[in-house]
């Protein structure tokens, strides 16, 4: 493919994606590794009604906004969840299974009774997103990189997503020592002074604002995926913290990329007529890989997990 | 002249109870409607090995832990070395019960061991030979040195107990809590650790241990705390672990039998 087709129409997809994947999985090994990892799964979900009263309050789709109703809808989630917990003693599990699926389902009735016909609002776009229509139509080829007047018309989602990205690989490169000692042994954490409350509620936090903005740019599909699979399957190829990282980031890119090509070109190489979902296929791509590492990685059996017959 | 004296008053007072290792004075605790511990006081003998010790349930771990600010009392204080507890953090090494951590998580028994010495890493600073042979050195004090690079659920039970211990060497502590560091290990770690507790007092150091085995008490220990959700007896081992103490902490629980065994033991 030739630089003039590439750069406008395939360039800032493949990096939105990348770069989405990436500010998923990072947070995601952490998570996974504190049995919370569907904390993404419950965030993503809980997000949609707070973008949906967002949006119906300010008419607009626009990040600030968005970020916040999707802030406040997380704390309204955890104050709720914390009350059924408490109130009908019932297990955390459990307490937050009933509010994330209540709160989604509140924002799909809101965003079928409000009307968002003109704008890219539905239940569609926010399971899929829209990564194909991310295009830069005012590149003309590679040399567009340098052209300030084309980078003018770059699609805001990847300058907010890349800035995320940087946002949650500073709080992880930065907090890298209390995370890591938090997170395996709390209690000693405690007893060295870490504020492992803090620190908890800050990775939840900054999960949170990756899930957000990987939403607004590809949907919650590619969200809930690249919380666990990329981290689960670098779980299973190392047994060191600080390479399952590097893998799960590794994982991810592979994910996002050939996802996307797959979903473009995938169909027409088999015979089939249109592309299909891009951010389906790269949700696909990152469970296959992540089979591929529970039968063959090479940390896959270990004490304490259920080993081959 | 009574300033003198309001002021010699206070430094002899803060030779016995306040300048304690560990103070804990009407320390409560619960989970739920009922107290696990409740209003307990405690003064940890400085340079001594006390066992906490008292039936399943009364409360030994959780006074460690709230004694640590692990967990949140309802009321009571604690002071270690007669400051706050937040200002002595450093002087303090603790060894958590080895079944309260995920051994399936990523790491190696070395890198367990460097997390003892964090405080002196700080948030960035790199790991330099000199903390990885210190990390090292401690792993060889508990008879680990050769499964440094091993994933730590790779271990058996009793070489992670060990880790958990160098881990609180690394820490350079002058106070050691440990829970239950003797539940579920084989015999040879019983006596590496207890061989490092040791060498720890004759260093001056002091020791306190949540103990459940009734019959090394008087081996392993020279002072005793005796818990069942309030303190029942407390002192040296000769005073405070008698048939009297173990029959109000433990009640019906314990066979008359094993108290006789045990007041044998104990002459």
């Amino acid at each position: 493919m030739s630089g003039e087709e590439f750069v406008p129409l395939s360039l800032t997809p493949l990096l939105i994606g990348t770069f989405a994947a990436i500010a998923c999985a990072l947070p995601g090994n952490f998570l996974l590794l504190r049995k919370q990892a569907l904390i993404g799964d419950a965030i993503s979900h809980v997000v949609l009604p707070g973008i949906v009263v967002a949006f119906l309050l300010t008419g607009a789709i626009s990040t600030w906004p968005m970020m916040l109703g999707a802030a406040g809808a997380a704390i309204v989630a955890v104050v709720m969840i914390e009350a059924i917990r408490r109130l009908g003693q019932i297990e955390p599990g459990a307490a937050m299974g009933v509010v994330f699926t209540t709160m989604f389902a509140a924002g799909v009735l809101l965003l079928e009774q409000s009307d968002t016909s003109a704008v890219h609002l539905d239940v569609e776009h926010a399971l899929y997103g829209n990564l194909e229509s991310l295009i830069w139509l005012d590149a003309t080829g590679w040399a567009s990189l340098l052209d300030v007047q084309a980078l003018t018309g770059l699609p805001p989602e990847l300058p907010r997503i890349a800035l995320t990205l940087i946002g949650v690989s500073l709080f992880i490169w930065l907090l890298w020592r209390p995370l890591k000692i938090s997170t395996f042994d709390e209690g000693f954490a405690r007893t060295i002074g870490i504020r492992t409350g803090a620190l908890g509620m800050g990775l939840v936090i900054m999960a949170a604002i990756a899930a957000v903005a990987a939403f607004d740019a590809v949907g919650s599909i590619i969200v809930i995926a690249m919380f666990i699979c990329p981290p689960a399957a670098a779980r299973m190829m190392t047994n060191r913290l600080e390479t399952q990282i590097a893998w799960s980031v590794l994982f991810a890119i592979v994910s996002a990329v050939s996802g996307y090509v797959l979903a473009g070109y995938g169909p027409l190489w088999i015979g089939g007529a249109d592309a299909v979902s891009a951010a389906g296929m790269i949700a696909t791509v990152s469970g296959v890989i992540l089979a591929v590492a529970a039968a063959f990685g090479p940390c896959r059996t270990r004490a304490g997990t259920p080993g081959p017959a | 002249m009574l300033e003198l004296a309001t002021v010699q008053g206070v430094s002899l007072e803060a030779q016995g109870v306040d300048d304690s290792p560990l103070a804990i004075r009407g320390l409560t605790v619960s989970y739920g409607q009922k107290p696990a511990v409740f209003s307990v006081d405690m003064t940890v003998q400085r340079g001594g090995m006390t066992a906490i010790i008292g039936p399943n349930g009364a409360g030994k771990s959780t006074l460690l832990k709230a004694a640590l600010g692990i967990v949140s009392p309802l009321s009571g204080q604690v002071t270690v070395f007669g400051q706050p507890l937040e200002d002595q953090r450093a002087r303090i090494a603790y060894v958590p019960q080895r079944a309260s951590v995920d051994w399936d998580f990523p790491t190696r028994a070395i890198d367990v061991v460097l997390m003892g010495l964090s405080r002196q890493l700080g948030l960035l600073g790199r790991v330099r030979a000199r903390h990885l042979d210190r990390a090292i050195e401690c792993l060889n004090r508990v008879g680990m040195r050769e499964f440094a690079d091993r994933q730590i659920g790779q271990l058996s039970g009793g070489q992670q107990q060990r880790v958990f211990l160098a881990r609180a060497l690394a820490q350079d502590a002058d106070l050691y809590l440990l829970d239950e560091p003797f539940a579920g290990v084989d015999a040879a770690t019983e006596k590496a650790i207890i061989a490092v507790l040791k060498s720890l007092k004759e260093a001056g150091k002091t020791v306190v241990v949540v103990h459940h085995d009734l019959a090394t008490v008087a081996d392993y220990f020279d002072h005793v705390f005796l818990i069942n959700t309030r303190k029942i007896a407390e002192g040296p081992v000769a005073e405070a672990f008698t048939a009297d103490t173990l029959q109000s902490a433990y009640g019906g629980r314990l066979a008359t039998a094993q108290i006789d065994q045990i007041s044998r033991a104990l002459g």
